[in-house]
C-alpha cells in the first residue's frame, strides 16, 4: 500500500496488514511516521522520543 | 478464551511479529494503545467479576506508562508479562544493580552518587575510565564514557542542568575493556532462547545506534549469569545484556521490553522469538483460563 508523507508528500510504502500505531519512515525526507487511522489508512508525524522510552 | 491485551503505543517490527504469532495460533487479542488507556479504580474495569483480559503482554515503550498500566491490570487480576515489579526493577538501573548484587550476579564495578556535585568524586574513587548512565532509558541515550576528572565534571554539569531530578542521580560503572561487542541473551521464563553478539562502530554497541547482530553460541559461561540475572529481577521475558570482561561475562542490564529484530535476523528460522513470547504469555494466562 502506498500513502503520502504528511511532511514532504513523498510516497510511503506500507506492508499489509497495516496496523494502528505502526511506525514507518519516509524514504524521501526520513520523517518518522505513525499510522493513526485504518479506515482509511492515515499517517501523521510520529511522536518525538521521550526521556523514559526504552526497552 | 478472553483476549490477551498487548500494550503498545508504537507498533514496530517486534509488535507486528507478536500480532502475527498470536494470529497464527488463533489467540484472541486486543491491541491496547497506552496513550488511550485509563482505568477506574474500585472495580470499574471488571467484566462480570472476571478480568477483561486473560493476560497482558506489556510492550509499552514508555517506562512510566508501561509500569502503571501493568500495576492497574494486575490490580484487576490480569497476569502481566512482564509483572509490574519486574518492570519497576528493570526500568531503573540502580534497582537492577541492587537485585543483581543481592543474587551474586557478576556485574561491572558500580557506584551511585545522589548529586552531580558528588558524582565527580565518586567517579574518581571508582577509577577512570567510567561510564555515566541515566537511571532510566535505553539505546545508549545520554550515556557518556568519561576518561578523567575534567571530563566527569563537564558531563555532570550538563546532567545538573537537565530538568528531571532523576537525571541528577549519578550512576557510574567502570568502562569494561570489551572486545568491540557485547552479548544479548533473550530469556523467557527458565528458557534461554539464544544469544547474539552486538557489534558497534564506537564504544557503544546498542542495536538502536546501528550496531549489528550476529548469532552467538550459547555456553554455560553466558547462560549461567543470564539466567541468574533474569531470576534476580523477578523473571519473565527479558533481554540480558552482558559484556565479556577479562575475567568472564558481566551483566550490564536487563531489559523488560526486549527488542529482538537484530536477534531474530541473526537467528533466522532457528528461533521464533515472538512465538516463544506468546507461549510464555499463554502459560501466564493458563491458570486463570482453567478457572
Amino acid at each position: 500500500m502506498t500513502l503520502t508523507c504528511p511532511e514532504c508528500e513523498g510516497p510511503v510504502e506500507l506492508a499489509e496488514p497495516v496496523r494502528l500505531s505502526e511506525i514507518a519512515q519516509c524514504a524521501d525526507c526520513s520523517s518518522e511516521l505513525e499510522v493513526v487511522g485504518l479506515d482509511p489508512v492515515a499517517l501523521a508525524l510520529a511522536p518525538e522520543i521521550e526521556e523514559d522510552w526504552g526497552e | 478464551m478472553r483476549p490477551v491485551a498487548v500494550l503498545a503505543s508504537r507498533v514496530r517490527y517486534e509488535e507486528k511479529r507478536l500480532f502475527a504469532a498470536l494470529e497464527r495460533r488463533g489467540v484472541p487479542y486486543a491491541h491496547v494503545d497506552t496513550r488511550r488507556f485509563s482505568a477506574e479504580l474500585g472495580g470499574g474495569a471488571r467484566d462480570g467479576g472476571r478480568p477483561r483480559y486473560a493476560a497482558a503482554l506489556n510492550r509499552e515503550i514508555s517506562h512510566n506508562r508501561g509500569l502503571y498500566a501493568s500495576l492497574l491490570l494486575e490490580a484487576r487480576g490480569v497476569p502481566t508479562v512482564n509483572r509490574a515489579e519486574v518492570v519497576a526493577v528493570c526500568g531503573d538501573k540502580l534497582r537492577t544493580s541492587l537485585e543483581l548484587e543481592r543474587a551474586g550476579v557478576p556485574v561491572p564495578r558500580t557506584a551511585v552518587a545522589l548529586t552531580p556535585e558528588e558524582g565527580a568524586d565518586a567517579a574518581e574513587r571508582l577509577g577512570f575510565p567510567v561510564v555515566v548512565k541515566p537511571l532510566t532509558g535505553s539505546w545508549g541515550r545520554l550515556v557518556a564514557a568519561v576518561h578523567d576528572r575534567a571530563g566527569a565534571e563537564t558531563v555532570l554539569e550538563h546532567r545538573a542542568a537537565l530538568p528531571s531530578p532523576q537525571q541528577h542521580i549519578v550512576y557510574l560503572q567502570e568502562l569494561v575493556d570489551k572486545p568491540g561487542r557485547d552479548v544479548r541473551v533473550i530469556v523467557a521464563g527458565d528458557e534461554v532462547l539464544g544469544a547474539t553478539y552486538r557489534y558497534g562502530d564506537g564504544w557503544r554497541t546498542n542495536a538502536a545506534l546501528g550496531g549489528r547482530s550476529e548469532r552467538c553460541p550459547l555456553t554455560p559461561e553466558l547462560t549461567g549469569p543470564a539466567l541468574a540475572a533474569a531470576r534476580a529481577v523477578g523473571g519473565g521475558v527479558l533481554g540480558v545484556d552482558l559484556v565479556e570482561g577479562p575475567d568472564g561475562p558481566l551483566v550490564l542490564e536487563v531489559n523488560h521490553t526486549v527488542e529482538f529484530r537484530g536477534f531474530q535476523d541473526a537467528h533466522g528460522d532457528a528461533v521464533d522469538v515472538a512465538d516463544a513470547i506468546v507461549s510464555h504469555v499463554l502459560d501466564a494466562a493458563g491458570s486463570g483460563e482453567a478457572g
